[in-house]
């Protein structure tokens, strides 16, 4: 069982890497805005995997904070990045 | 007992793989940014749901398994969410910025 | 295979760190860089360092990702002009002698390291009964190392007042950062609305794990700092002005009590940050309890970046 937990989390791993280089490419800022999410869904599959298979338990504690830390990660990119060069106050971009 | 749980691991784990393998597919192969975001929402929500579903038996205790669906339940409202600010900002950046 | 998977991971953050450098683009080079992050927080995993990965997900990943991309958005106005700019190519050879220079350096040294490095794990274990709190690292951080994390957590103060004094004059003692008007139907306002709530509860279970396993007060405080520019972002909040009262002395409340600890030390066990037997365990957790929420005010606002706006 460990053996196949760590293949499947350095598969995951390698399509996420994948995806990653396409996302980061670009030529769009908002392809790149994805990344974060990317890697939060994609790097917390891996990394459950890969504690599951080593039996530290720890990693969930790690993953939920991560998962947190990536939706707002992704937030503050969509945020700022689209935000233009002013810092001036103006109407949310999701409305 | 165990072997059945431990097959019913093996099959949702695969599948979710398979599921970050289409979601990679569907980033290379689709030509813009809302249909990256249609191939990346494959990934998040089932890749993920089903290596969390997987991984839900080999955990020790409830704490832990409820942690787990927390996991994906946080990734996928948050995917939802960004989903949309991320369109939505390709889509005030015109086609081609 | 586990080898393989380990190698994979290791060409991946290679990989990763050359793009880093390498791109010309800073928003790319930024969420090249937060990949970087998190692929580290892996890699610790792989060498069963949970607790640094923890921090390295934390920090690394969430903390500092939000603040170079602030920077990067201050900056998109020059950006173009600035990558029209191509130094000479003497200068370019200049730098890569340089920083080609110092990776040498470095790798001769670890490489050159003779035999395994001095250590105190023996000792530390021999002794973390006296503390009281079964995780190790806690028990090195706050307990034979305190001074340490008492620094680090004054430093954190002074990068906040780093931050401050970016301020114009004018506005000194105003709001930080830009104000986002709330739109009450908006996707972002039902995030923010949402997701603090779980990110609360989760934060203050990592602060509070801390003691046993790995988690504590710096990655606790990041979790709730990270909430609570959420609900601003979505308008849902405001900052705080910087100049209030009440906001000056919470900030310094918790390397304050961190310090009273350490005096009474003196007194009591003989030596600065000394724990008189059998209270160690409730004064470290004491101090945790003090320091986090100044921590999290303190990440919170570094992260809100300099006052834009004023008091009113």
């Amino acid at each position: 069982m460990a053996e196949f937990l760590f293949a499947t989390s350095g598969f995951v791993l390698l399509t996420v890497a994948l995806g990653l280089v396409r996302i980061l490419r670009g030529p769009a800022d908002a392809d790149r805005m994805m990344a974060a999410q990317l890697l939060g869904s994609g790097g917390i599959a891996a990394l459950l995997l890969l504690g599951a298979a080593a039996g530290v338990d720890a990693v969930i504690d790690l993953s939920l904070t991560l998962a947190l830390l990536a939706a707002f990660a992704t937030v503050a990119f969509v945020k700022f990045a689209a935000t233009p060069a002013r810092g001036e106050a103006r109407a949310d971009d999701a409305a | 007992m165990s072997t059945a749980l431990d097959i019913f691991t093996v099959v949702s784990v695969a599948a979710g793989a398979l599921f970050f393998l289409a979601g990679t597919v569907g980033l290379l192969r689709f030509p813009d940014v809302f249909t990256h975001i249609h191939a990346l929402g494959k990934a998040d929500n089932l890749g993920l749901g089903l290596v969390v579903l997987g991984l839900l038996p080999q955990v020790n205790g409830l704490l832990a398994g409820l942690k787990l669906v927390a996991i994906w339940l946080i990734v996928l409202l948050a995917g939802a969410a960004v989903s949309q600010m991320i369109a939505r900002a390709a889509r005030r950046a015109g086609p081609h910025a | 295979m586990i080898a393989a998977v380990n190698a994979g991971i290791a060409l991946l953050l290679l990989g990763l760190a050359i793009w880093t450098i390498a791109a010309r683009d800073t928003f790319a080079a930024i969420v090249g860089f937060v990949a970087y992050g998190l692929l580290l927080a892996l890699a610790w995993v792989a060498l069963r360092g949970v607790d640094v990965a923890l921090t390295e997900a934390a920090i690394g990943g969430g903390l500092t990702g939000v603040l170079l991309i602030r920077a990067a958005a201050k900056l998109r106005a020059t950006e173009a002009a600035s990558n029209a700019e191509r130094p000479a190519l003497p200068t370019r050879l200049a730098a890569a002698i340089m920083a080609g220079g110092v990776t040498a350096a470095l790798a001769l040294v670890v490489l050159r390291t003779a035999g395994p490095a001095p250590t105190l794990a023996p000792e530390v274990a021999a002794n973390i009964g006296a503390t009281g709190v079964a995780n190790p690292i806690t028990a090195v951080l706050l307990a034979f190392r305190a001074m340490d994390t008492l620094l680090e957590a004054i430093v954190l103060l002074f990068a906040l007042i780093g931050v401050w004094s970016l301020a114009p004059d004018h506005l000194w003692g105003g709001r930080p950062g830009a104000r986002y008007r709330a739109d009450p139907d908006g996707i972002l306002a039902y995030l923010a609305r949402l997701l603090p709530p779980l990110g609360i509860i989760v934060g203050f279970y990592i602060f509070w794990i801390g003691a046993d396993l790995p988690g504590g007060k710096f990655q606790g405080a990041t979790i709730l700092a990270a909430m609570w520019l959420l609900a601003m972002m979505a308008g849902l909040a405001d900052a705080p002005p910087v100049s209030r009262r009440w906001l000056r002395a919470a900030l310094v409340a918790g390397p304050a009590a961190f310090i009273a600890v350490g005096a009474a030390g003196v007194g009591i066990a003989g030596a600065f940050l000394g724990y008189p037997e059998g209270l160690a365990k409730a004064l470290i957790i004491v101090i945790e309890v003090a320091l986090l929420p100044s921590l999290v005010l303190t990440l919170g606002l570094i992260m809100a970046g300099a006052p834009e706006r004023t008091a009113a």
